[in-house]
């Protein structure tokens, strides 16, 4: 049984379909990159396992428990965390109050979490009075994974977690996801960074035109000649 | 001068308590509330039964506190009448506001219905008090105190400084230190994304309108003790209202207060040179400067 399943499903804004039949799933403890193409869909595939949208045709499945048109809060319930590409974080807020934040739901002790979170981000804990809207994007960035850690999410999503982000952080960040990997977090992952994160992926899925067009371990796909190609950009 | 400059601050803060709440709701849902100086008069008058009406016939002693021109029984009303005020926000809210924010209303629906909401709490009060200026406790003013630089202030006025200095700092400590408090903030930064990450908006908005009613009470019933009641007392302060929200950046809580001090003495000051009857216009040319030249206010916030 995947840990999560989209089957078949369409959706979009309006009258305007951006998926076109989309099936794809997660395994636990796997991480899954989604790349393509500008406009392929991948971020809307995104929203709509999140409940962001509701698809017009298929269904989302959690652990086997039908979940396609239920709220994003709902959803943040049942064990899914979100991190948006863009306004992933509070910025009036301090680094350690977009933490508690995070953690809104949970009624019980969660300062062990908050401290397993400050382990992973060392750079966080020496910022954690200061407002996040006075940090660094990569700064912004940790505090947006650690903000949806905090629920020991079963799945991630995570939206271009790199767009934006100067080079040398990228690896640091590809590090970071493949640890909270180990600690048996199953992810899907969005980017533009085709190359590194298919290296860190065990699956991943090419998108086009709102279309599944492969899929493959992520070697296979990082090795085939036609999707570098059309797709990693040569 | 002084003296008008001390009387700015008195009212500056009795516009800060409305303009605060004014700042926390637009913060929240992008929504400005017409109908919030009446709020202040709703208060005001309620305030005004429990000390005439409820409190009199239960025997809650009035015997004037010190040099100050009301006893028990006022100090009494204080609670009783912010939480009136707060659930008449809420339920406001639930009738009017948000059943068109779920409609996806435009702004200037929103903006009508806020009206609509104003005029009904001022006929309200004008068909139960009347169109009189009425005051808590009739017969003459204490007298007042002199303080250096010739200014000279009543007790009751000092009292006024105080409360509001008070339950600022007592919200203060509440939007820092609360689970509540931040989930506020944090709605106010982002609204979706506090949805996504778990945080119940719907109570958030609740709480929002809970204390902006709050405040809002507080402010018309300490107008009431320093001036007077009138059914278009809350009205009349809604230029200054918006003018010093305006002025402290929208959605900037201390942006408000700092506005509203602003917009209280430079209202105050303005009587020196010119009739009080322009009182408003001050506020109104002022809020007009502010927008001409610096929309984002002084202190940052949402344009």
């Amino acid at each position: 049984m995947s840990l999560l399943e989209v089957i078949d499903v369409t959706a979009g804004y309006g009258e305007t379909d951006i998926l076109d039949n989309v099936s794809i799933e997660l395994e636990p403890e796997e991480i899954v990159s989604m790349v393509g193409p500008n406009g392929a869909g991948k971020s809307t595939l995104l929203k709509t396992i999140f409940g962001l949208l509701t698809p017009k045709k298929g269904s989302i499945k959690l652990q086997n428990e039908e979940i396609t048109g239920f709220s994003p809060d709902r959803i943040v319930r049942k064990g899914m965390g979100y991190v948006p590409q863009v306004e992933n974080v509070f910025p009036s807020l301090t680094v350690h109050e977009n933490l508690e934040m995070g953690a809104f739901i949970r009624a019980d002790d969660f300062r062990d979490k908050l401290d397993e979170i400050y382990a992973l981000f060392p750079l966080l804990l020496k910022k954690r009075t200061e407002k996040v809207g006075k940090l660094s994007g990569g700064m912004k960035q940790m505090v947006a994974m650690g903000r949806a850690l905090m629920l020991d999410p079963k799945v991630l999503l995570l939206d271009e977690p790199t767009a934006s982000l100067a080079p040398i952080l990228v690896g640091m960040l590809f590090e970071k996801i493949v640890e909270i990997n180990r600690t048996g977090v199953a992810m899907i992952i969005v980017e533009q960074n085709a190359r590194e994160t298919l290296r860190v992926s065990h699956r991943g899925y090419v998108l086009a035109m709102g279309r599944k067009v492969f899929e493959g371990s992520g070697l296979d796909l990082l090795k085939d000649e036609k999707i570098g190609k059309l797709y990693l950009g040569g | 001068m002084a003296e008008l400059f001390v009387y700015g601050i008195i009212l500056g803060s009795i516009i800060a308590l409305g303009s605060i709440g004014l700042t926390l709701i637009f913060g929240i849902l992008r929504f400005a509330n017409f109908a919030h100086g009446d709020l202040m008069t709703a208060g005001a008058y309620i305030a005004l039964f429990l000390v005439t009406g409820l409190f009199n016939w239960l025997g809650i002693p009035d015997k004037n506190l010190g040099f100050l021109s009301f006893g028990w029984r006022m100090i009494f009303t204080f609670p009783v009448s912010m939480m009136a005020v707060s659930m008449l926000a809420i339920l406001l809210d639930r009738i009017l506001y948000r059943p068109l924010r779920r409609k996806k209303s435009g702004n200037v629906i929103l903006a009508m219905s806020a009206l609509g909401a104003s005029f009904i709490i001022q006929m309200s009060v004008l068909i139960l008090w009347g169109a009189d200026s009425l005051f808590y406790k009739p017969g003459v003013l204490r007298p007042a105190l002199e303080l250096p630089l010739e200014i000279k202030i009543r007790p009751d006025q000092i009292f006024i400084i105080l409360v509001v200095f008070f339950s600022i700092t007592a919200l203060h400590l509440f939007l820092k230190h609360t689970k509540m408090g931040k989930a506020m903030r944090a709605t106010a930064d982002h609204p979706e994304l506090a949805r996504i990450t778990g945080i119940n908006t719907d109570r958030v908005i609740q709480w929002t309108w809970g204390m902006g009613g709050a405040m809002a009470g507080l402010g018309g019933i300490l107008y009431g003790i320093d001036v007077q009641l009138h059914p278009g007392m809350g009205w009349g302060f809604i230029l200054p209202l918006f003018a010093a929200t305006i002025l402290g950046g929208i959605g900037n809580m201390y942006g408000a207060l700092v506005g509203a001090l602003v917009m209280g003495v430079a209202q105050q000051i303005s009587t020196a040179y010119i009739l009080p009857t322009y009182k408003p216009a001050v506020a109104f040319i002022l809020m007009i400067l502010i927008l001409l030249v610096r929309p984002q206010g002084i202190f940052g916030g949402r344009s």
